[in-house]
């Protein structure tokens, strides 16, 4: 049998493309399914647990909102720099060093501040610094020495986790923290307004906003317009005048100041402290999310909302079936690759060749 | 710093430099062909969990060895097929087969964390290892760094000086000459993916089999990326593939030299070295004139397809 792949005339429909979208999800719940079933345990039961908690409940919603948070802030980040095709995979670390800065701000530079209003706006600032310096500094890589941004972003990523590590084993160690690597906790200032006890806070609603704010961005402005040149074509961009490389670095300061807040919300909003292995991937995590969400900031509210709720639920299995939280990444792999096969498969055509 | 600091410091080096070397050489031939495999991270992962679990239930180091070597080689196979057959996005398909491979091996692995296997055990070899240093260095090591020093020469002569050398190069630079010359393309480029895999995975096995007798979830800690830098830096050629990789072994056993010598850089400092040093490489290495002048496959991650010609 000889197969023979034509390219379709047409450009796919939304609907078909959602339609995939879908089914990519389906045929990756099946193939997971075997491979929970390889260890043993029943698939279906892993599944009403993967759902049932973080889906229907209000506790378990709760949970999913406030692991929605960080997921939704570092997506915008990596759709950011996508949307320009700059593979951005450092959101983890932008994340990280938004952490970082904002623990710095908040225990140490501007500890002096007892004003919220003063002091939380402060740290913030500088989460979105440092994590546009880590963004620009692979977009400046890029753009003047043509390093691949994908290979920078990475290498940054294990910087900063190994920073981090470094501040909380060492210098930064907290008094009260017996020895553990933790530092010491925020103050009451530092802290983003709680609405329950189980901590859903006002960085939900921030992260919506930035969605509004990217969306804006990429449609609205001119710097937007811009970026669908470059991204587009980047050697027509530069004939009709627009300086590609100061956009490329632009966009990458941009996302990884995004991801860089998302870092300082985690900290004031859920953790309150700087430690070690503090993200659970929302970096990496953040990657499928912005690729299931075709770029669209708006889609991608509904994307995160779904995958924060996954990484709930597979804390839930992993804690009540003993199933291993790594199942997430499988299942991320998976989607990944059917959606980019279910695309080529909407792109072209597969046919048997007679002979 | 005395002798012994410094022939344990080389030694490490090459130790550790050894699970880079063969997932560089790996990627050489994938890139070599046309095809960029990002996924090298996750391919090395299933090498490692595979190894070790086949290690710990048969006690059998080379069956092992041959079990991780098929698996990873397994992933490059499911990036040949989107790559080739499905021609989607290359970066893309990489990228899901590092989720792929860091969640199955992670997934599988559980089980397995925290518990010792037999491992690959250092073999004197006779006359070269009773040179003075240098043997002690080179020739009593484990069989796999000697599979590394046979591999690379073997490979040079298998790139530049063999038929089957030359088809690859051609179907990696011009496709569409090596065509017309009757070479089939595509069977080429998923030959020498699924071979590069299964070298990715055999570096893989050696972190779990000879350089650690353990696994430990995400134990590559980005090697395989490094491997990807490393490939550039060797202007995807295998002597100097040995070179970068043994440096840049050298470079993360630094810290081990430098405890030694009792210099107060912190433990989590050190650690960050090797991806200081992958990006300083980077710098030096990645501009398009530089690679277009020393040799990078001209269709590299470019799809073939004989209507489309690109």
């Amino acid at each position: 049998m000889k197969l023979k792949i034509e390219k379709r005339r047409e450009d796919p429909s939304r609907l078909s493309i959602f339609l995939m979208s879908v089914f990519s999800i389906l045929i990756s719940l099946i193939v997971l399914g075997f491979i929970i079933l390889s260890l043993g345990k029943n698939p279906l039961e892993a599944y009403i647990e993967l759902v049932s908690w973080p889906f229907g409940s209000i506790a378990g919603l709760t949970q999913t909102l406030i692991s929605m948070m960080p997921l939704l802030f570092t997506s915008l980040g990596v759709l950011m720099a996508f949307k320009m095709k700059i593979w951005n995979i450092g959101a983890e670390g932008q994340f990280y060093m938004g952490a970082f800065a904002a623990t710095w701000g908040a225990l140490f530079l501007f500890n002096h501040i007892s004003n919220p209003w003063i002091l939380l706006p402060s740290i913030a600032l500088f989460g979105a610094i440092f994590g546009a310096g880590w963004g620009a500094a692979s977009g400046l890589m890029k753009a003047y020495l043509g390093v691949n941004e994908i290979l920078s972003t990475l290498m940054l990523n294990y910087i900063a986790i190994y920073w981090v590590n470094y501040l909380v084993y060492g210098p930064w160690k907290g008094k009260g923290s017996y020895n553990f690597p933790i530092t010491a906790t925020f103050p009451k200032a530092a802290i983003l307004p709680q609405y329950t006890a189980d901590g859903l806070n006002l960085g939900i609603f921030l992260a919506v906003a930035t969605s509004f704010f990217v969306y804006y961005l990429l449609r609205r402005t001119k710097f937007g317009f811009e970026m669908d040149i470059v991204g587009d074509n980047a050697i027509t961009a530069k004939y009709s005048g627009i300086n590609v490389k100061r956009m490329i670095v632009s966009v990458m300061a941009i996302s990884g100041a995004i991801s860089g807040l998302g870092g300082m919300m985690q900290m004031s909003g859920v953790l309150f402290r700087l430690q070690p292995n503090f993200s659970s991937g929302y970096g990496y995590t953040a990657i499928i999310v912005a690729w299931l969400a075709r770029l669209n900031p708006f889609v991608a509210i509904v994307v995160a909302f779904l995958f924060g709720g996954l990484l709930v639920g597979t804390q839930q299995i992993q804690l009540f079936l003993q199933i291993p939280f790594s199942l997430i990444n499988v299942f991320q792999g998976l989607v990944l690759f059917s959606l980019i096969g279910g695309e080529a498969l909407l792109r072209y055509k597969v046919s048997e060749v007679k002979l | 710093m005395n002798q012994d600091v410094i022939t344990s410091t080389i030694s490490g080096a090459i130790r550790s430099g050894t699970p880079l070397l063969f997932a560089t050489l790996g990627e050489i031939l994938a890139e070599r062909s046309g095809v960029l495999n990002l996924g090298v991270e996750g391919m090395m992962l299933i090498g490692a969990f595979t190894g070790f679990a086949v290690s710990y239930n048969t006690g059998n180091l080379w069956l092992a060895v041959l079990a991780a070597m098929t698996a990873a080689a397994a992933l490059a196979f499911l990036h040949a097929f989107m790559s080739i057959t499905l021609r989607v996005n290359q970066v893309v398909s990489g990228l899901a087969l590092v989720f792929l491979g860091s969640g199955l091996s992670g997934f599988w692995g559980q089980h397995y964390v925290g518990i010792q296997a037999t491992s690959f055990l250092n073999m004197k070899i006779p006359f070269l290892s009773n040179i003075p240093i240098v043997g002690e260095i080179l020739f009593d090591r484990d069989p796999l760094v000697y599979l590394g020093y046979i591999l690379v020469p073997f490979m040079w002569w298998f790139l530049y000086k063999t038929k089957f050398g030359m088809d690859l190069r051609a179907v990696g630079e011009s496709p569409s000459a090596a065509d017309a010359r009757g070479i089939s393309v595509n069977l080429t480029r998923y030959v020498y993916t699924v071979i590069g895999g299964s070298l990715a995975g055999l570096g893989g096995a050696y972190l779990s089999l000879a350089y650690t007798s353990m696994w430990v979830e995400n134990m590559t800690a980005g090697r395989g990326w490094i491997a990807i830098v490393l490939v550039i830096f060797a202007i995807w050629d295998p002597l100097l593939a040995m070179a970068g990789a043994y440096l840049f072994g050298g470079i993360s056993v630094l810290q081990f030299g430098l405890q030694v010598s009792q210099t107060p850089i912190p433990t989590n400092i050190m650690k960050m070295f090797p991806y200081l040093f992958t990006i300083i490489v980077m710098l030096f290495t990645s501009s398009e004139k530089m690679k277009k002048r020393f040799g990078a496959p001209s269709a590299l991650g470019i799809p073939y397809s004989r209507e489309e010609k690109t």
